[in-house]
């Protein structure tokens, strides 16, 4: 094998800045006599200095067609850089009072997005794997990062061993699809796979079934809620947003550029997995009694809503489950700084009944969460509407009426449970004040806040720049 | 000068409804009152004892609300607003049924709305002037009254307020130039009616009294307004003069109603004196009027007496030219008005109310009036209307001073020997009572006797009917009143207590009792020949219908002119006998015929006949609408069946996530394999 020049590999130094730095970062920690936010502080600088440079870089394969940097992986490269980045910011002050503060968190961090860069970025099987496999190792590590709770523990275990059943999966997707088509590549495989054929319908379920993992789509959601509420809260705001990010934008370049041929058999997969998805994350989340297990659900009713797009296979469906998978990143980023501000003196609470009465103790925190449920629940003008809109406007224009009409009454029993929320916080009677907000937690909720309120009134870059990125797979 | 007729109670109502509500506000600053103490009677025993020290003043209510702030002021200023008003009315009576000077009074145009264009104006003729008279003296003289009645009431200024609205209104009917503009009064007199019903309002009876009023009076309603939607349908106009122009071109025309052609004008009457049966509580319809006398006495006097019962009459007479072309409508109106003479009569009989022994009388003697506008004699009619007011109001008053003198006690079981202790009160009411029986030369024998010599010489179907119904009728009346009077004034006191703390009432009281039987002794002479004599068509020329039955009615046999006299001497004298000589007769009577009694005392049953046929039914369809089609239709298969579908959807689902690593590979597995299998089987991998 001829080793590749260095001057060839400008498409990969988004990684290598995240993980020469995040070693580097290790070693910084390791040999810091005390523990302070200067780790995390140089975390985020790295994240942004990687997303500075993902931006500047031009377009190119590195490693044969192994890796691929194109508009697509750039628009999805920064979203996840910024879910990465807002889950370490948003950990500051929690690890601080929780008394879990170890330097190795926003390092693992940094490998997981290293990880989540290669899989967006990934052009065959091989590198698929690779990524998907960097990736979540960290995730199961921070998953079980506070070791003395069991629950933290419990959750880490579930996550790798159920991890491990679907890496098995896809790895066996991954070989029967090799085995029936001769190749690894995506286009290899999109050009050998025009015929179809029973075996390689059999590899796409496998290889689906592990993508559906990490996107946690029915059925291969169980572990979210369990992990949910078992992590620790600042952890579970980073699974929220960031891993999701990239396993959809691996999920979306495989179907689309690898199985351009076998387009009816696999939307069948997708159609399914969507439906049962929102359905699920609908019906399920009504009976939450904790905030982390509904956002978990609700994680995955909107993963199934960003599936409607990706059902369409068109550019126009690719396109919003773009912009889904972005204004879900603003939701879920925003909506875990309330939950990390559910804090009171006893320490922190996440029961739904804690923010009852809100509005009187904190009508500034309450207006901030209650905007943020109206746009997951998907009202105009908010952001979410407009995430629902362009995603049934993909389906309906595919032809998938079904699906759209399916998705719309979904949405009707999901707005349910988050206008719950905004009725115990604003009708019911004040339970015990949260203890004061800490500062960049305000700052990362008014920008999400903002965000979505303010979303509609210049919409064009976001769109715009979705719609370069999806034509770029096609 | 009409207009201020008209104007001078709405300005009396609109002044006593802003002290009402300055008080009110002052009274409760910020708050609903919520007195308690308040429902009447309630502490009656306790508090008839305390009445004795202060000589039996007393009032309706417990004693220690203070009254309303201006009440004297609005007393004053409504009551004299209205003798203004009367005074008007009389001079007015004379200019037009003497002077012959008809007006119309034009004032503003109501509404106009394609081929509907209403005026507001006010028809001044012979018809309207007696009504105005009548009106405005009863009005007048009960407003004095209730200074002396209500004295210790504390919502005074509410109450007088309540009454001048009511003559405005009654004024407003009865000087309509149009159907709607009656119609607007009509409705107006119904409010008040509802209001005044239910002027105590924190005692439940007087709040069911006021709703079952308003509500049979819808029914009622409805019919008039169908009426008139008839009326305009078939003349394009609501007009008066135009209806009575177009009136006779519509013999013979046809109305498609309900796949039924029916001859137009008598479906309009017959709609239209659907109206008037409810106003005038007649039989079917009559049920309100004994329920409302819940209200306070003055108001039984002024509205379901003198006044707003006979709309009905008053209205039937204003469209005489159209009832007049109806023949088969005229015979049901004879038929309706025969019947609840007879009806009332019978029921009135039994009773022990003192007040509701008097309106039976009063539904009894509506049912007269009615009589002779069916056979024709519109004047007739309308001229026992006139007389009616007086010796209605009278004994209304009369009573309302026998339950003051009684301290709130209107069973006369309960009463006896109170002649020696209100003597005025006693003449005025024997005074009244001669005059319903028709004692000769009283106001009642001239219009009584000469609607049964009507009946006698009628030429419909129903008029025979009418005239043995009629005499039945005045036997009854008299044994009725003769039997209140004699349980009420003469005998022994059944009651000790009250009897020794029985006490003639106020001047203020006494001065309309007496004015009201001057105008029962004479209004019958005075008038006879306007009304029921040769001078009609004189007096009412074009305002109303007349027939050739005045003339006949003068040529009936001379044992028809004196049978009435003569029904009045038996049912006096069985009275006499009864309740005077043998007062242990009656109770034996009713136990040998103790289901009459019992059918009797309980109205004929109307009451639950109603109750079972519309009531319960009503009740019924609302309860399966609201249980089974709101409740368990819509709402079960709707929202609610929705939302308990979702959360069994959920709690399912939720049963699903154990918590259990290997029921959650075990799904993943049955995920992969189940899409696998669908693949196998659908085909769709094999090309």
């Amino acid at each position: 094998m001829n080793a590749v020049p260095l001057s060839s590999m400008t498409q990969v130094l988004p990684e290598i800045v995240l993980a020469i730095g995040g070693m580097a970062l290790l070693m910084f920690g390791a040999y810091r006599d005390r523990v302070d936010n200067a780790v995390c502080v140089l975390s985020v600088l790295l994240l942004a200095a990687a997303g500075v440079t993902v931006t500047i870089i031009p377009n190119g394969n590195v490693f044969g067609t192994s890796f691929i940097l194109d508009d697509y992986a750039r628009f999805l490269k920064i979203l996840a850089y910024l879910g990465s980045a807002f889950a370490i910011v948003m950990s500051l002050n929690y690890q601080t009072l929780e008394k879990q503060r170890t330097f190795e968190y926003p390092i693992l961090i940094l490998l997981s997005t290293v990880g989540m860069g290669m899989l967006i970025s990934a052009g065959d099987l091989i590198a698929l794997y690779l990524g998907l496999e960097l990736m979540s190792l960290a995730l199961y590590v921070v998953a079980a990062s506070n070791r003395d709770s069991l629950q933290s523990t419990e959750a880490g275990l579930k996550y790798f061993v159920l991890g491990a059943l679907s890496s098995g999966m896809l790895l066996y997707g991954c070989s029967l699809i090799y085995g029936f088509t001769g190749n690894v590549s995506f286009n290899g495989i999109a050009k050998a796979s025009s015929q179809g054929g029973l075996g390689l319908i059999f590899g796409l379920v496998f290889l689906f079934a592990g993508f559906c993992f990490k996107v946690s789509a029915v059925p291969f959601h169980m572990w979210t809620p369990d992990v949910y509420e078992g992590a620790p809260t600042p952890v579970t705001a980073f699974f929220a947003a960031a891993p999701k990010i990239a396993a959809m934008a691996i999920f979306a370049r495989a179907t689309i550029s690898a199985f351009p041929g076998i387009t009816h058999q696999w939307q069948q997969i997708v159609v399914f997995v969507s439906i049962a998805s929102m359905a699920l994350g609908a019906f399920a989340a009504i009976g939450q009694t904790n905030i982390k297990r509904l956002m978990a659900y609700s994680s995955i009713g909107h993963m199934g809503f960003a599936l409607v797009g990706l059902a369409a296979g068109t550019p126009e469906g690719v396109q919003g489950v773009l912009v889904y998978m972005s204004i879900y990143l603003a939701m879920t980023v925003g909506t875990f700084a309330v939950i990390l501000s559910m804090r009171r003196s006893e320490g922190m609470v996440e029961k739904i009944s804690d923010l009852s009465g809100l509005s009187r103790s904190n009508p500034g925190l309450a207006f901030f969460l209650a905007l943020l449920l109206f746009s997951l629940a998907g009202i105009p003008p908010l952001a979410g509407f407009f995430a629902k809109y362009y995603v049934f406007l993909g389906a309906m224009k595919a032809g998938l009426y079904g699906l759209a009409v399916i998705g719309v009454l979904a949405s009707v029993v999901g707005a349910y449970y988050y206008l719950l929320i905004v009725k115990i916080m604003y009708f019911d009677e004040p339970a015990k004040d949260f203890n004061p907000v800490p500062g960049e937690l305000k700052a990362v909720l008014g920008v999400a806040g903002l965000f979505n309120l303010l979303y509609f009134v210049y919409p064009a870059p976001l769109i715009g720049a979705a719609g370069i990125a999806a034509k770029s797979l096609f | 000068m009409y207009l201020a007729i008209v104007l001078l109670p709405l300005l009396g109502a609109i002044l006593g409804a802003v002290i009402a509500l300055a008080g009110a506000r002052a009274r409760f600053p910020g708050a609903e009152p919520s007195d308690d103490h308040h429902a009447p009677h309630a502490d009656h025993g306790a508090h008839a004892a305390q009445a004795h020290a202060d000589g039996g003043q007393d009032d309706h209510h417990g004693p220690v609300e203070p009254a309303a702030a201006g009440s004297r002021a609005t007393e004053i200023i409504t009551t004299s607003l209205l003798m203004i008003a009367c005074v008007l009315a009389w001079i007015a009576f004379w200019k037009v049924g003497f002077g012959h000077q008809d007006e119309r009074v034009r004032l503003f145009t109501w509404m106009i709305s394609a081929d509907l264009k209403v005026d507001w104006a006010l028809r001044i003729d012979t018809l309207t002037a007696v009504m105005l008279v009548v009106v405005t003296t009863v009005s007048a003289l009960v407003h004095l009254y209730s200074i002396g009645y209500m004295a210790e009431d504390p919502y005074r200024p509410r109450f007088f307020a309540y009454l001048s609205l009511f003559t405005f209104a009654m004024l407003a009917l009865v000087t309509a130039d149009n159907l709607a503009q009656m119609f607007f009064g009509w409705e107006g007199v119904g409010l008040a009616s509802y209001l005044l019903i239910g002027f105590w309002y924190h005692k439940p009876e007087a709040n069911a009294a006021a709703i079952k009023a308003f509500v049979v009076n819808r029914v009622g309603d409805f019919g008039f307004a169908l009426g008139i939607f008839g009326v305009f349908m078939m003349t394009s106009s609501i007009d008066f003069d135009t209806i009575f122009a177009a009136a006779p071109s519509l013999t013979g025309k046809t109305i498609d109603f309900f796949g039924w052609r029916a001859d137009a004008l008598t479906l309009i009457c017959l709609l239209l004196f659907m109206g008037a049966m409810g106003k005038s509580a007649q039989f079917l319809l009559h049920t309100w009027l004994p329920d409302a006398m819940e209200g306070p006495t003055p108001v039984s006097a002024l509205i379901h007496a003198a006044t707003m019962v006979t709309a009905g009459v008053f209205m039937v007479a204003r469209l005489s030219p159209l009832f007049e072309l109806a023949p088969n409508a005229a015979a049901f109106v004879t038929l309706i008005g025969a019947t609840t003479a007879f009806f009332a009569a019978t029921v009135g009989l039994v009773q022990n109310d003192i007040k509701r022994i008097v309106a039976y009388s009063t539904c009894s003697q509506l049912g007269y009036m009615f009589v002779a506008m069916g056979v024709g004699a519109y004047s007739v009619g309308m001229f026992h209307l006139f007389t009616h007011a007086f010796f209605k109001a009278l004994l209304f008053l009369g009573s309302g001073s026998v339950i003051m003198a009684m301290h709130h006690e209107q069973d006369i079981r309960n009463m006896g020997g109170l002649r020696k202790k209100i003597p005025f009160t006693y003449w005025c009411m024997v005074i009244g009572t001669l005059a319903l029986t028709g004692f000769p030369l009283t106001a009642g024998y001239f219009s009584k006797d000469a609607i049964i010599e009507a009946a006698y010489s009628g030429r419909n179907p129903f008029a025979i009917y009418a005239f043995v119904m009629t005499v039945i009728a005045a036997f009854m009346t008299a044994f009725y009143s003769w039997r209140l009077i004699y349980k009420t004034f003469h005998g022994a006191p059944h009651d000790q207590r009250h009897y020794d703390a029985a006490h003639e009432s106020p001047l203020v009281i006494l001065i309309p009792l007496g004015v009201l039987a001057v105008g029962s002794l004479g209004a019958g002479f005075a008038f006879k020949e306007f009304f029921a004599g040769h001078e009609v068509e004189h007096f009412f020329r074009e305002s109303l219908k007349q027939g050739h039955i005045i003339d006949e009615m003068h040529h009936v046999p001379f044992i028809v002119a004196w049978l009435p006299t003569v029904m009045l001497a038996l049912g006096w004298g069985l009275a006499a006998y009864m309740y005077l000589l043998h007062p242990e007769i009656a109770p034996r009577l009713a136990r040998q015929h103790d289901a009459l009694y019992r059918f009797l005392l309980n109205k004929w049953y109307v009451d639950e006949l109603y109750n079972l046929i519309f009531v319960r039914p009503a009740l019924w369809f609302g309860r399966v609408f609201w249980k089974g089609g709101d409740g368990y239709i819509i709402d079960g298969f709707g929202p609610d069946g929705v939302s308990a579908r979702v959360l069994d959807i959920t709690r399912n689902i939720v049963r699903l996530q154990t918590g259990y690593l290997y029921h959650y590979a075990f799904a993943m597995l049955i995920g992969a394999a189940a899409l696998i299998t669908w693949f196998m089987f659908s085909g769709a991998g094999v090309h």
